[in-house]
């Protein structure tokens, strides 16, 4: 038995009926690290001391009779940009190397209070800004399918650790796309949760506003667990709402009879290539025979989707990475003749490109004479796309589309160009504008690479999308596929 | 020769006394060693997020309030944008377009007449660090950051530019500092940078509609820095536009050893904050309820205050005034009245004897050493004749050196005034009979004399006869 290969819900069983342990669980699950890791660079930084330690506590508990949650045991990787207590963070940029938080983000406590491993913390695009994790200060992190490609981004690292088998489930973050365009092109379960349900205390600002913590999974099951684990109000966050979490096991329902899906129109229109729309199509008349009603619809305001977000993600990136400045923590540039020459010296070498870009982009148009013509245009915009959805979710459950237009490319394809880059999250970035939850769920191969489909929701009804998802999932066999390493 | 108006606002910072900081829960105490009042959230450590203290928001909208401010309904914080070492997040979070109060004012008195004064607007901030040089910040070889103050919250006040003199400003920040005082929300003091002031001075021929270019003045840190400062500015103002000159839009700092404003940096060096709404924090929705609340919560402000001493205590509007300039003074003084109801006299004890040795020891009225109620007393044994005027001024410094009560000190020194006719008698008899010129002179239509043995009479009796009686006794005997 490859326990690597195994769900959480799978392995909870196992646990519960003690035919496995915790510690030999998290044991086989390093083990396929050292096996796969050269190959994949999922992980910056390892934790195995820990989690067996932790591994090991769980076993107690179980040994002793006491109750476990689902997710006690269960080997997780955490993307690097959330915060871990006494463990290097980096939000893979080279300023912040070493930097090494006295607190824990709510998240990850949340999941370690939940009795959960933490395995390691995994590759990003440098502050999450990118789409291919080739933008991570330190090394490029490979797609287990095809290993002369990306695995997506920023959340590169957790997607390809949990499709490769080196964690059976991860925790990422989505500003535009970052969770489900990697699960997409790793043929896993990403969701990018309702702006607020999760608590942002302790991740890493990129873009405030749009920034969102999700999990990946080996499927819909496993994300619904995730999903309850993290979700729900923190009073260290203004931004999360006070809410009941539901009950999300309870969505997981073989059944979208009399659902309504609309399926946007802009968001399979040129651009998509042809083969990624033909594994939507399909994924329309399935869940069309299992007797939801599929129909097109509008969301007018897409084309504008792109350009808003890449001004008002890079104007609040612009502001919250000032912050990193070499006075308190982090990178400090040495030879400075003062503290301007301090600031500018650390900051220029301790950010890459794409992050130096787009605080260039975000400080200009924040300012003075700007700021009108772009920020505050970008904010009307957005109200504009966000009634797009407001009006379609009157008439539909869900909306149903590509997760990314094409499936995952090939490094170096795309890096040096940053619209082509940009464009990659085209189906996914209005989703955060808008502040909905979106999930990517395999639903194809397009020579031998996975394709994602992406189902997005109203306002905390991450019920709903687990119940398409799930009922997709249960009518397709795209999520037991297993990459070949 | 061209007549000149002047034209200040002021930009007053005031730090609420609220027991933590603005965003998060980190003590907001002054002093301490440095950076020991720290917390990820004031250190702008990667990840963390600001939860605005709802206390800092209530404070706030009381201070308002007794600035005869509107308070918002809808109010929000925005990121002003800049770099400097003692600000962790290289942002400040304060409030742009949306401050939660605007539109108030107060009156100033100045030549027994009253002015209104605007308040553009109110609203919240954090407070910054604090640098550290080794000598001055040129010559210094490294700076250190002390982040205890980071995230304290502050309120802002900003005039309208209806100051019309150094004096008005002045007074203006004197009342300012009154009201807050009066509120609760701050101890403003100057000195431990509690309330800080800066100024947008121009000039204008009189009678002119238009404003002159104006200049910001910082770094005054008393209020007699504001009123040199100030004066300096407009004269040197007045002096370029007098030489042909055109003032320049610019910041000046006020260099108090060398008595002169100095240029810091002109308008094209001016900062371009970049707001933005912080999207950390969500708008805030102002209850009505909450604020009217707040309101009914409201002490007496010191106009009120004044009015009620001349009305009910019928006292002298200047003494009205000087006593309830300050909430501390002024609950003293009635403290004092409660036990001994004759208000202009406790008024004038207060206003003098104390205020003076107060003045001299270079302590506060919360820290006198006389407590109100002591006061009271020694007023009561000068009332019932113990002591005389003259020896109940030696009592109260005594009082005011050592604490103790009047009595005791009466009875340690044998101060207690002759009122026995007889012991008196005796001693009249025996400097008229030792001074026949003077009683001469007196007869001889001399009024003056009379003063002499009066005093011989008093110094002879150790200054502890009763002096009416012994006027009373000499003129009987001479007439």
């Amino acid at each position: 038995m490859q326990l690597y290969r195994l769900t959480a819900h799978e392995l909870h069983d196992l646990l519960i009926k003690k035919e496995i342990s915790a510690e030999e669980l998290n044991i086989a699950v390093f083990d396929r690290i050292e096996n796969v890791e050269d190959k994949i660079g999922a992980y910056i930084t390892r934790t195995k001391e820990s989690a067996l330690e932790s591994a090991r506590a769980v076993d107690r508990q179980i040994r002793d009779g006491e109750a476990i949650t689902p997710l006690s045991g269960i080997p997780l990787a955490i993307k690097d940009n959330m915060c871990t207590d006494g463990l290097r963070t980096t939000a893979s940029s080279k300023i912040l190397s070493n930097f090494i938080p006295p607190y824990s983000a709510t998240v990850v406590k949340k999941l370690e209070a939940a009795g959960a491993t933490v395995v390691g913390k995994t590759n990003l695009d440098e502050f999450a800004m990118g789409s291919s994790t080739e933008n991570s200060a330190f090394f490029t992190t490979r797609n287990p399918w095809d290993t002369e490609r990306v695995p997506g981004g920023s959340s590169g690292g957790s997607a390809a650790a949990v499709c490769a088998g080196e964690a059976v489930c991860a925790l990422g973050s989505d500003t535009g796309g970052s969770i489900r365009q990697p699960a997409s092109f790793c043929g896993v379960v990403g969701m990018k949760p309702t702006y607020g349900s999760v608590s942002r205390y302790g991740l890493i600002a990129f873009a405030s506003s749009l920034d969102q913590i999700g999990p990946f999974a080996r499927d819909v099951t496993d994300c619904a667990l995730m999903l309850e684990a993290i979700s729900g109000h923190d009073p260290k966050d203004s931004t999360s709402a006070n809410y009941k979490v539901p009950d999300y096991a309870a969505s997981l329902i073989n059944d979208v009879r009399g659902l309504k899906i609309g399926v946007p129109e802009e968001y399979m229109a040129e651009g998509i290539l042809p083969e990624v729309r033909i594994a939507v199509k399909k994924a329309m008349l399935l869940l069309e025979s299992l007797g939801a009603v599929v129909e097109y619809t509008t969301l007018p305001h897409t084309e504008y989707a792109l350009p808003t977000y890449y001004i008002i993600a890079p104007a609040e990136a612009s502001s919250n990475l000032a912050r990193y400045d070499g006075v308190r923590y982090g990178f400090r540039a040495a030879e400075a003749v003062d503290v301007i020459d301090m600031f500018m010296k650390s900051r220029s070498q301790g950010f890459g490109p794409e992050v130096k870009r787009r605080i260039m982009l975000g400080t200009y148009t924040l300012s003075a004479g700007y700021y009108d013509a772009y920020y505050l245009k970008a904010l009307k915009v957005r109200t504009l796309i966000k009634q797009d959805f407001d009006r379609a979710f009157e008439k539909y459950d869900v909306l149903l589309s590509p997760t990314s237009p094409s499936p995952a490319f090939r490094f170096g394809e795309k890096v040096d160009d940053p619209l082509q880059m940009y464009l990659s999250d085209i189906c996914t970035i209005s989703v955060n504008l808008a502040g909905i939850p979106g999930i990517s769920l395999p639903c194809g191969f397009v020579d031998g690479m996975p394709v994602g489909l992406q189902l997005m929701g109203k306002h905390f009804d991450e019920g709903t999308l687990l119940r398409v998802a799930y009922t997709f999932e249960q009518n397709t066999d795209y999520h037991k596929e297993f990459p070949k390493l | 020769m061209t007549q000149y108006e002047t034209v200040i606002g002021l930009e007053v910072h005031v730090e609420l006394k609220t027991r933590s900081k603005i965003f998060c829960d980190s003590t907001a105490e002054f002093g301490s060693e440095p950076n020991t009042h720290v917390c990820p959230v004031c250190m702008g450590l990667p990840g963390v997020l600001p939860v605005v203290n709802k206390n800092v928001v209530e404070y706030a909208i009381r201070a308002a309030l007794a600035l005869n401010c509107r308070i918002a309904s809808y109010s929000k914080f925005d990121r002003k944008n800049y770099y400097y070492p003692d600000m962790p997040k290289n942002y400040q979070i304060s409030q742009y377009d949306l401050p939660i109060a605007e539109h108030g004012y107060l009156n100033i008195d100045v030549n027994g007449e009253t002015r209104r004064i605007g308040i553009t607007r109110l609203h919240m901030e954090e407070d910054t660090g604090k640098l550290v040089h080794q000598g001055t910040i040129t010559t210094t070889p490294f700076s250190l950051v002390d982040y205890n103050r980071a995230g304290v919250p502050l309120i802002e006040i900003v005039s309208e530019p209806d100051l019309r003199s150094p004096e008005e400003a002045y007074e203006y920040l004197n009342k300012l500092k009154a009201i807050i005082q009066y509120t609760g929300v701050s101890d403003c003091k100057m000195e431990e940078g509690s309330l800080r002031c800066d100024a947008n001075v121009s000039v204008r021929p009189a009678g002119s509609k238009e404003f002159g270019v104006k200049t910001e003045i910082k770094n005054m840190n008393s209020f007699k820095a504001l009123q040199k400062a100030l004066t300096y500015e407009v004269e040197r103002q007045i002096e370029v536009v007098e030489d042909g000159g055109r003032i320049i839009q610019e910041t000046r700092t006020w260099d108090e050893g060398k008595g002169v404003t100095l240029s810091m940096r002109s308008k094209e060096y001016a900062h371009d904050y970049r707001y933005l709404p912080d999207p950390d924090l969500v708008p805030m929705v102002i209850d009505r309820e909450w604020v009217d609340e707040i309101k009914r919560s409201l002490p007496e402000l010191p106009d009120d205050r004044k009015e009620r001493y001349v009305g009910e205590f019928g006292l002298p509007a200047y003494d009205a005034m000087v006593l309830t300039n300050t909430k501390e003074l002024a609950d003293y003084f009635e403290a004092c009245v409660v036990a001994y109801s004759n208000p202009k006299t406790v008024s004038n004890w207060v206003m003098g004897d104390l205020s003076r040795l107060l003045n001299a020891n270079n302590t506060d009225i919360t820290d006198c050493p006389i407590k109100p109620e002591q006061l009271a007393a020694m007023l009561q044994l000068l009332e019932k004749g113990t002591i005389s005027g003259k020896i109940a001024k030696t009592v109260f410094e005594e009082m005011f050196a050592s604490g103790k009560d009047a009595e005791t000190i009466v009875k340690e020194k044998g101060l207690v005034q002759i009122s026995d006719e007889g012991a008196i008698a005796a001693i009249v008899d025996e400097v008229i009979a030792n001074n026949q010129k003077s009683v001469e002179d007196f007869r001889a239509g001399k009024d003056r004399a009379l003063g002499f043995l009066v005093g011989q009479v008093m110094k002879a009796s150790r200054g502890k006869a009763n002096p009416e009686m012994v006027n009373k006794l000499l003129k009987e005997r001479l007439s």
